[in-house]
């Protein structure tokens, strides 16, 4: 193992590695022996508080709250794609009626923290309107106004990092504005922008557990009925554990995505002239991608 | 706007809280953040594994189940005598600290390999290398993007609501308790943007100060 930071290592450096290498082992395998002695010692391994994972209505019950978990992500992930093109058309537009506002609505979504978006509706509608929305949609709604924003400033950077000599030729034989950017521009940003456009959809699904906050029934929030059982030793940790790892295996799948696509479009590569044209010499992709 | 001058204080205390949060957990951040991303890139295997698998189970962890373990889970294994406020910011930081790492991490690539190289070739070892040539550069390149992970981190406070800490966000839920709702949300959201706003406009004096052209 040599990079650019150190040198293939002599002797002495060997010998140092091998101790820094003893020491790191010591040291992590200190932390996870202290750990694992405090779960142990606080009965934390304790059969009764693991018991809970064979029953079958608790099964379900995680079920429905993990489905309850992809419904607003798959929602969410939809309309705040919509919401993203909108917005970032909005923010290319030549004209500053439409640009100016669609600015403003990024830049103060942007600033806002999910849980104060997904506040919005849960507690306003109710003095408002004075009848209460579906908890799944004040969840969709606080993911979607505040990922629609990121996704909208990924858009325009993917846009504007298309070379100019795109939108001249298209103008040139002929487009309009809006026919450049939909047959032109978008695509190849969205081609560009792929690997980040996934990335904030795992920002996505992870923020869904945001909905726990405001007692929407997901994932987290069935676990913790669980942990209300006292027959099972309240098992909180158990119970984060085991949620925590069906949210990691989610996450990384839809991670994994990303960099399956980032290495694919590696094979894409700009020509000096600042042109986007996939390497000739490999095999053409399939047609259906 | 009447509801808001009335409950001014409420408003600075969770502002208080929100940035005491911010600021203790941006600290255990950026510190265990640095060493992280130095054990990453490091020679030696069983430094740069875990710190590399930490990075990635952050990343794909909510931040929501990881409060929902240190701060529920705290008291279960006898870790007594810490508040509500100690176990938020413990989970903010190592939830954190993962993202500075990577920030950082991606600064160390954007230094010129001719740089480290000139290093090695002086005879700098890799703790020199790093300390002296690498980090100093790569820290300034890196004031940007680590600006938008303290931004995110401050936003991110806000989860605590749900853990019974008393920041800013909760002031909605203690407003709500006497039907005031609508102008405790709008005089929330308020905070945050000028919070928020202040931020992005103070870091983006700090990248023109330190930023260089390469």
């Amino acid at each position: 193992m040599s990079s650019v930071l150190f040198d293939e290592p002599g002797p002495a450096a060997r010998r140092r590695h091998a101790i820094l290498t003893v020491l790191g082992l010591v040291v992590v395998g200190f932390f996870v022996f202290v750990a694992i002695g405090r779960l142990h010692e606080s009965g934390q391994f304790e059969g009764r508080r693991w018991e809970w994972i064979q029953y079958e209505g608790i099964q379900r019950n995680l079920l429905a709250g993990f489905v309850a978990t992809l419904k607003a992500f798959g929602l969410a992930a939809v309309l705040s794609l919509v919401l993203g093109v909108i917005l970032a058309i909005g923010r290319l537009s030549p004209r500053a009626a439409v640009r100016w506002p669609a600015t403003a609505v990024v830049t103060v979504f942007r600033a806002l923290p999910v849980v104060v978006l997904m506040f919005f509706p849960y507690l306003g509608a109710r003095s408002l309107i004075g009848t209460s929305i579906p908890l799944l949609w004040c969840v969709v709604f606080g993911l979607t106004v505040y990922n629609g924003s990121v996704l909208a400033e990924i858009f325009r950077a993917g846009v504007l990092a298309v070379p100019g000599g795109q939108a001249e030729a298209a103008s040139a034989i002929g487009l309009t504005r809006g026919q450049s950017l939909r047959i032109v521009l978008f695509p190849q940003a969205v081609r560009a922008m792929l690997p980040t456009i996934i990335s904030q959809l795992v920002v996505v699904l992870k923020d869904t557990a945001l909905g726990f906050v405001i007692g929407y029934q997901e994932l987290l929030f069935e676990g913790q009925g669980i942990t209300d059982e006292s027959r099972f030793g309240r098992p909180i940790i158990p119970v984060a554990l085991v949620v925590g790892a069906i949210y990691v295996v989610a996450c990384s799948l839809l991670s994994l995505l990303a960099t399956r696509i980032e290495r694919r479009s590696g094979a894409i590569r700009r020509r000096p002239g600042g042109f986007v044209d996939p390497i000739p010499d490999t095999a053409p992709a399939p047609l259906a991608s | 706007m009447d509801v808001i001058i009335d409950n001014a204080d409420r408003f600075w205390v969770g502002m208080q809280t929100t940035l005491s949060l911010t600021a203790a957990s941006a600290l255990v951040a950026l510190v265990l953040g640095v060493i992280l991303a130095a054990c990453r890139v490091s020679p030696v295997p069983s430094l740069r594994l875990p710190a590399a698998g930490f990075v990635n189970l952050m990343q794909n962890l909510p931040l929501t189940v990881l409060f929902f373990l240190v701060v529920f889970g705290a008291p279960k294994v006898d870790i007594r005598g810490t508040s509500y406020w100690t176990r938020a910011v413990i989970a903010l930081g190592l939830y954190t600290a993962a993202f500075v790492c990577e920030v950082v991490r991606s600064g160390i690539n954007t230094v010129p390999a001719g740089q480290a190289e000139a290093a090695r070739a002086i005879g700098l070892g890799f703790t020199q290398n790093l300390r002296l040539v690498i980090l100093p550069q790569a820290l300034r390149s890196v004031v940007g993007p680590m600006a938008s992970t303290l931004i995110a981190l401050t936003k991110n406070t806000s989860v605590a609501v749900g853990f019974a800490v008393l920041e800013l966000t909760s002031v909605v839920n203690q407003l709500n308790e006497t039907g005031d709702a609508v102008p405790g949300l709008f005089g929330v959201a308020l905070c945050y943007l000028i919070l928020i706003l202040a931020m992005s406009w103070v870091f983006e004096l700090v990248e023109r100060k330190v930023a260089f052209q390469r």
